[in-house]
């Protein structure tokens, strides 16, 4: 077969863009792969610096094998991959994406383009979340995973999602004091989401067993909860919560929390690619068909990058869009049992993600609860009072509008953390639909560069003087 | 300045060379593979004070997603700790 | 249901233009409905550089400049809000002998026109503004100029104008636009349809489509400014600062961020522009060059926006030649954040008694269409 003259990039070097690339070679492509990481395995397979040397069993639990498997898969093919690791897309214009690496950015055209940027915890704010110790839930695995640390010797887990009973068995099981597990979800809710979540037993079954040793270690887990604050003066030392009426105060040196998982989608923003509102995820989308492809040609999605499967559903998503890639561009004789395969196997974790959605919905009146004096946008300092009277003076009622006002999402995290929160606090207080405010419009750089960043050459476009107000 | 007990534990990898590195003018130790938001906080509680209210931050996705780890070195270079691994002879500044 | 309206004076385009002009209209006593495609303030006027200025502009423009800095200095009472200006002052920089040349020339020039500049030079440049990079040798200091902050502003002068009373439409797509012999209907062809005597096209870069509906031209083009912000740093510019020649301009807000611009983006479809990775290039070039206190700092975003632009560099305001009690006001250049309050009282002004204070024969839409007349005094 001979090489095409094609470029194929692939952004994100988690499982769906380790399939991806893999697919990629399969076909004799040279894919770059372009990782903000410095090893491959994106968040949920991350691995440690090489110098911390650590047993894969230690290090996934029951995933060890699927990780091993994906992981160094990607590892064989490296001599035919163009591999770049520590490297940031911060910009995307048609068919070319600005990468920056060592303080340098360049220009890198691409003729298909395959993001897989993955997802991070989903936030919704309480007070005192800004103090030292108070960490997402991915943090807390980051930080055992990759550094061979716990975010504290006595830590409370709380939240929602599956996340949260994977990382507190993962602490308790390291040594560490898991002082408390809290729901927001009630466990009635996960009764009714049963059908679904069997659609996949093994994982459910995971699930039960998370719960299930961790009340024999003697770790208190309660559903229902609200969260009411972390207390402390430089760092935290204990979370007020409340069930039932009754509010209870556990101390802890950290905490752990989180309300599931958030897509990041500013590159298919910056690509142009068409957004829908998902009821499901209660989040604003890239639209993407069975195979991936976006709605821009030679833009495809793949991973948690477009709504939330999870690591299995990525590596199937990654190969998918690799194929739909390769046949767009003419460089692959077509596959379409195999296509067919992957998204039928993908249906099955779709109906998963459903069941999942039901059992572990992010609490429905957290904007009704949130007090005046919370703290929404930790880049910015703006408080939902401020949101509040925003809307009330001004009657804003769309996402970009209340960031002009009040600088929501101006920060250096461009919303990332905020926006959940900061919606449906907008939401509320308007008196709409959650999908009624809109999102906040993507801008580049998707992540701060130095001024110092060393460009290449241009010739110069001066603007004349008065054109300077 | 001194810098109070540290936020995280360590529970793996201890034998790893040590780098030496300098945290509020103090000398301190981490170990090779640390990110400098590891190297910090296994040494203090915090990486920076919020430019607006001066609040004690010290991170909080670890993932390079919340930039809320930045911090500064002492000749005004400024890295975001969760995703640059700490060098011998840092010098990280967490105060003004 | 189509909603219909009568109403004295019917303004298409919500910037600071047609918001302001709104707001005066109301203080006239007269009715005003106000038609916006999408929300007010959140084209050119949200997204500029936020410089109140009144060093650089040409002559012809002083007037106009000098009035709107009258009605800065009462932002407060006019739409309820400071929209974070202050009365920085410009200092306009020279980085040669013969940028200082032109500095002194303009000097001069503007002296006589009632605008008092100070030319500061040498070690007393470097004294007053030590955190200047060493291309600068001297610099302009306009006293009265300043910046703001153009999100907060512009929409208030909206809001403002609502709560005298006019009534603001958002999210309205003017399609259905004609003159009717005794005045203009106006609508979206779906839901509202407005009847007035008077019509004031402040639509932007896009008014050109509004002015050919009635047989009114003139040869705009869009630019598209880049403009790039950093995270907060240390306070350290005290002063709003731009270059003889053009090129990079900053400002330095109260929270500490530093709003940089100088480059040009591209249009994204025509409603946006978006910065290329080219501009963003040399504006970050320029940035670290003009000011080293910024060596370590990190942007955090960068933007465009879509300004009209006329080829003498001033703006088209006035009635229309063609179809009496149409009144244009578009084409600034990129400078039309200070003058913009001043416009919309101008415009109200002419409606409501047919004479503006401040003379704006300068800007005719005539003098793209008559041969022999000329913009005296363009710089």
């Amino acid at each position: 077969m001979t090489m095409s003259s094609k470029s194929f990039v692939v952004v994100g070097a988690g499982p769906a863009g380790m399939r991806a690339a893999e697919q990629l070679v399969a076909a004799g492509q040279r894919p770059i792969v372009v990782d903000e990481g410095s090893r491959h395995g994106g968040q949920i397979y991350r691995q440690p610096p090489a110098v911390l040397q650590r047993e894969r069993s230690d290090l996934y639990g029951f995933e060890a094998a699927r990780a091993s498997a994906v992981l160094d898969r990607f590892e064989a093919l490296r001599p035919q991959i163009d591999y770049r690791p520590e490297t940031l897309a911060w910009q995307l214009e048609t068919n070319t994406l600005q990468l920056l690496h060592a303080g340098r950015t360049r220009a890198l055209p691409f003729d298909a383009l395959i993001l897989a940027p993955g997802a991070t915890d989903r936030v919704l704010p309480f007070p005192g979340w800004t103090l030292p110790g108070v960490y997402t839930l991915g943090a807390a695995q980051v930080a055992l995973k990759h550094q061979g640390c716990l975010i504290g010797p006595r830590v409370v887990f709380a939240g929602t999602g599956p996340l949260l009973y994977l990382v507190a068995w993962q602490y308790a099981s390291h040594g560490a004091r898991v002082a408390a597990v809290l729901d927001t979800a009630r466990s009635s809710a996960k009764w009714l989401a049963a059908p679904r979540l069997l659609s996949r037993p093994a994982v459910a079954a995971k699930g039960a067993y998370f719960v299930a040793r961790l009340r024999m270690m003697g770790v208190a887990v309660h559903g229902g909860i609200t969260l009411l604050e972390a207390e402390g003066g430089e760092r935290v030392t204990a979370l007020r919560w409340q069930a039932g009426g009754t509010a209870h105060t556990t101390e802890c040196d950290a905490i752990g929390f989180g309300h599931g998982l958030r897509s990041e989608t500013q590159l298919a923003d910056l690509a142009g690619c068409a957004f829908d509102y998902n009821e499901l995820e209660q989040a604003w989308l890239p639209r993407r068909d069975a195979a991936g492809r976006s709605s821009v040609r030679g833009v495809y999605i793949a991973g948690d990058g477009a709504g939330i499967l999870g690591a299995d559903a990525a590596e199937l998503s990654g190969a998918r869009a690799a194929l739909a890639a390769l046949e767009d561009l003419g460089t692959a004789v077509s596959a379409p049992e195999r296509a067919a395969r992957i998204e039928r196997d993908l249906q099955a974790h779709v109906t998963f993600r459903r069941g999942l959605e039901t059992a572990f919905a992010p609490p429905p009146r957290w904007a009704v609860d949130a007090p005046d004096e919370l703290i929404v946008c930790r880049c910015e300092e703006v408080t939902a009072g401020e949101l509040r009277a925003c809307v009330r003076d001004t009657g804003t009622h769309e996402m970009n509008r209340l960031k002009a006002l009040t600088r929501i999402g101006m920060g250096r995290c461009q919303g990332r953390m905020c926006a959940p929160g900061a919606s449906r606090l907008l939401a509320h207080a308007a008196g709409c639909e959650l999908r009624e405010v809109g999102r906040l419009r993507g801008q580049a750089p998707i992540k701060p560069v130095p001024i110092a960043m060393l460009h290449e050459q241009a010739p110069s476009t001066v603007v004349p003087e008065d054109q300077d107000d | 300045m001194s810098n109070s007990a540290p936020l995280l534990r360590r529970i793996a990898g201890a034998a790893r060379e040590s780098i030496e590195f300098e945290l509020n003018g103090q000398r301190c130790s981490a170990l090779e593979g640390d990110t400098v938001l590891t190297a910090v906080l296994t040494n203090a509680a915090k990486l920076r004070e919020s430019e607006f209210a001066g609040a004690a931050r010290a991170g909080f996705c670890l993932m390079g997603a919340c930039q809320d780890c930045w911090v500064r070195l002492a000749d005004g270079e400024r890295l975001r700790a969760c995703t640059t691994f700490v060098e011998p002879g840092m010098r990280v500044r967490t105060g003004p | 249901m189509t909603e219909s309206i009568d109403t004295d004076v019917a303004i298409i385009g919500g910037g600071i233009v047609g918001a302001s002009a709104a707001l005066f209209l109301r203080r006239h006593g007269l009715s005003v409905v106000l038609l916006e495609r999408n929300l007010c303030g959140a084209a050119a006027s949200g997204v500029n550089y936020g410089g109140v200025r009144t060093q650089g502009r040409a002559v012809v423009q002083l007037p106009l400049s000098m009035r709107a800095r009258e009605l800065w200095a009462r932002l407060p009472e006019l739409i309820g809000t400071d929209g974070e200006y202050v009365r920085s002052g410009h200092l306009k920089l020279a980085r040669s002998e013969a940028d200082l040349d032109k500095l002194e020339k303009y000097r001069d020039e503007v002296g006589a026109h009632g605008l008092a500049l100070e030319i500061v030079a040498g070690s007393a440049l470097r004294k007053a503004y030590p955190w200047l990079g060493e291309q600068a040798i001297a610099g302009s200091l306009c006293a009265g100029d300043g910046h703001a902050n153009p999100r907060l502003v512009s929409p208030a002068f909206a809001r403002a104008a609502r709560a005298a009373g006019a009534r603001i439409v958002e999210g309205c797509t003017v399609t259905e636009l004609a003159a009717t012999g005794s005045g203009f209907v106006v609508g979206d062809g779906r839901s509202i349809t407005v009847r007035s005597r008077w019509l004031l096209n402040c639509a932007g870069a896009w008014a050109l489509e509004l002015a050919g509906r009635f047989g009114d031209h003139a040869p705009m083009t869009s630019i598209h400014p880049g403009m790039a912000v950093t995270e907060s740093v240390p306070r350290f510019m005290d002063v709003n600062v731009g270059v003889e020649g053009g090129g990079i301009y900053g400002r330095q807000t109260a929270r500490g961020n530093c709003v940089m611009g100088g480059s040009r983006g591209a249009a994204s479809g025509s409603l946006y522009a978006v910065p290329t990775a080219r501009s963003i290039g040399e504006l970050c070039d320029r940035m670290a060059t003009l000011f080293p206190a910024l060596a370590h700092a990190h942007v955090i975003r960068f933007w465009s926006g879509v300004e009209g632009s006329l080829p003498d560099h001033q703006p088209v305001i006035g009635p229309s030649p063609t179809t009496p009690q149409l009144m244009h006001a578009f084409g600034f250049c990129g400078a039309g954040f200070q003058i913009g309050p001043a416009v919309g009282e101008a415009l109200a002004e002419l409606v409501h008694h047919g004479r503006s204070r401040v003379a704006l024969d300068a800007f005719a839409i005539t003098r793209f269409t008559t041969p022999a007349s000329s913009i005296e005094g363009a710089h």
